[in-house]
């Protein structure tokens, strides 16, 4: 319990004091987590849609190769991710190993199979309730999804919410391909790790709740910038 | 209106699905003049027949041919669903929606779907969400989403089940200025009101089957099947 209270205290004077440090590591984890995000979506929302309205041969495969993909141990993947950059894997000659790029190739791989799940599922709902509609409207394969993904958007929201949920917590694989490296490749989940390994827990409970504080922010600014949850909207 | 679609001919068409035969096999002609209903019980095959003519229900024997190509024939039909499907966004949104897929302009798109909310009395609500809106608007919405593209065919099935009267002749004012303007409508009803109002022309189907054509007033004049008569009368037609 003293360490609980001492960790909120330090998190609290290391906010107020705008600890050089911790921004440092606060936005790198924000960085890396919000690029992979970004990519995760790009891919896992048209695979999604597409999963949705086109009825091809592997399809069902396909859907529940993602939806168990969902719990894909992040150590694993960070161990596979570090062997293909290594200096003597496939992508080694593009030096890769050790960056924020290689945490956010891992962190994408992560979460794509997450927000195209929960995508999915959202998307294949929808496509019931609109399907005779679209298709006695003529409309083409690429309108289907356009429309999908649009009126769908809510629940893409949460499903790229999740997704960054578990980017930003995840440390496993950012572990092995980024190597922590102070002032490189160090966040806030690999900082957490460090300092428990070092002892000071109140430090790395800091670090917790920051971690947490901004989890939230981010969940709660893009529902607010997107104007969810109010009445009869979707 | 110049119609190029009519006539159609139905020669032993027919759907199925998972081995079962959902109707047909059907030889009728159309010859797409005025309203049609398409009248019979439950389970009688009118909305499998209106999908297979649509193009909503796969062909899984015989042959429908249009006057003129079907990808044109196609293009040319609207159809509007017994329970009406609301796109999740706001009403102009929703009747705009079949000019954008066609890939008219943005701007223009929505200026016609607020003339046709005007025309099917849903002008002071394009902002709501189509959703939230009561089965009868909906079904308005359905209506001017339908015809917004000026096709030459709308097919309706039973557009007016489940509304109280005043939907009801909302709906059918509509049906009628649509018919003046030249659009020919197929109608599925077992609303035996609706259908002495509306037809030109008669289909009575029963079992998966056409079981009696003919105009509306020869129809309801003279039925030539005991079962069409026992209809009429109101007897339940097993």
């Amino acid at each position: 319990m003293v360490d609980l209270w001492s960790g909120l205290a330090q998190a609290f004077w290391l906010v107020v004091t705008l600890n050089s440090e911790l921004i440092e590591i606060a936005l790198r984890s924000l960085r890396v987590s919000m690029t992979a995000l970004l990519i995760a979506s790009l891919i896992a929302m048209p695979l999604a849609a597409l999963l949705a309205v086109k009825r091809f041969r592997w399809r069902r495969v396909i859907i529940a190769v993602l939806n168990a993909l969902m719990g894909l141990p992040p150590v694993v993947v960070g161990l596979v991710v570090y062997v293909l950059l290594s200096r003597s894997g496939p992508l080694g000659v593009l030096g890769l190993l050790f960056t924020p790029t290689a945490m956010v190739i891992a962190q994408v791989v992560i979460i794509v199979p997450l927000i195209a799940s929960i995508a999915h599922q959202a998307l294949r709902d929808l496509w019931q309730e609109y399907h005779d509609l679209l298709i006695s409207m003529n409309v083409s394969q690429w309108q289907k999804i356009h429309t999908l993904l649009w009126d769908t958007r809510r629940a893409l929201l949460t499903a790229a919410l999740a997704g960054f949920g578990r980017a930003i917590g995840e440390v496993g694989a950012i572990m092995i391909v980024g190597g922590n490296i102070d002032h490189a490749t160090r966040v806030l989940t690999t900082a957490i790790a460090l300092e428990t390994g070092k002892g000071d827990f109140a430090l790395a409970l800091a670090l917790g709740f920051v971690l947490i504080a901004m989890a939230i922010s981010v969940s709660l600014s893009i529902h607010w910038l997107s104007g969810t949850e109010r009445e009869g909207r979707w | 209106m110049v119609s190029g679609l009519f006539p159609v001919v139905l020669e032993g068409a027919e759907t199925s699905r998972r081995g079962r035969v959902l109707v047909g096999p059907i030889d009728l002609t159309l010859d797409g003049t005025g309203i049609c209903v398409f009248m019979g019980p439950n389970g009688a095959g009118k909305t499998s027949l209106l999908r297979l003519m649509h193009g909503a229900a796969r062909l899984t024997a015989g042959s429908i041919r249009w006057a003129c190509p079907l990808a044109q024939a196609r293009r040319a039909q609207a159809f509007v669903f017994q329970r009406p499907i609301m796109l999740r966004r706001s009403v102009r949104q929703n009747i705009a929606y079949p000019l954008r897929a066609r890939g008219v302009a943005r701007r223009i798109a929505l200026e016609r779907a607020e003339a046709w909310a005007e025309r099917v009395g849903l002008g002071g609500m394009l902002e709501r969400q189509a959703p939230v809106l009561s089965g009868g608007e909906q079904q308005k919405l359905a209506l001017a989403r339908a015809l917004i593209t000026e096709p030459e065919l709308l097919f309706l099935d039973e557009p007016c089940a489940s509304l109280d009267g005043r939907a009801t002749r909302e709906i059918e004012d509509i049906l009628l200025t649509a018919r003046a303007n030249g659009t020919s409508l197929i109608l599925s009803t077992h609303n035996m009101g609706q259908a002495r109002r509306l037809a030109d022309d008669v289909v009575f189907m029963l079992h998966g089957k056409v079981h009696e054509t003919g105009s509306a007033a020869d129809f309801f004049a003279r039925t030539r099947t005991h079962q069409a008569a026992a209809f009429l009368k109101g007897d339940i037609v097993e």
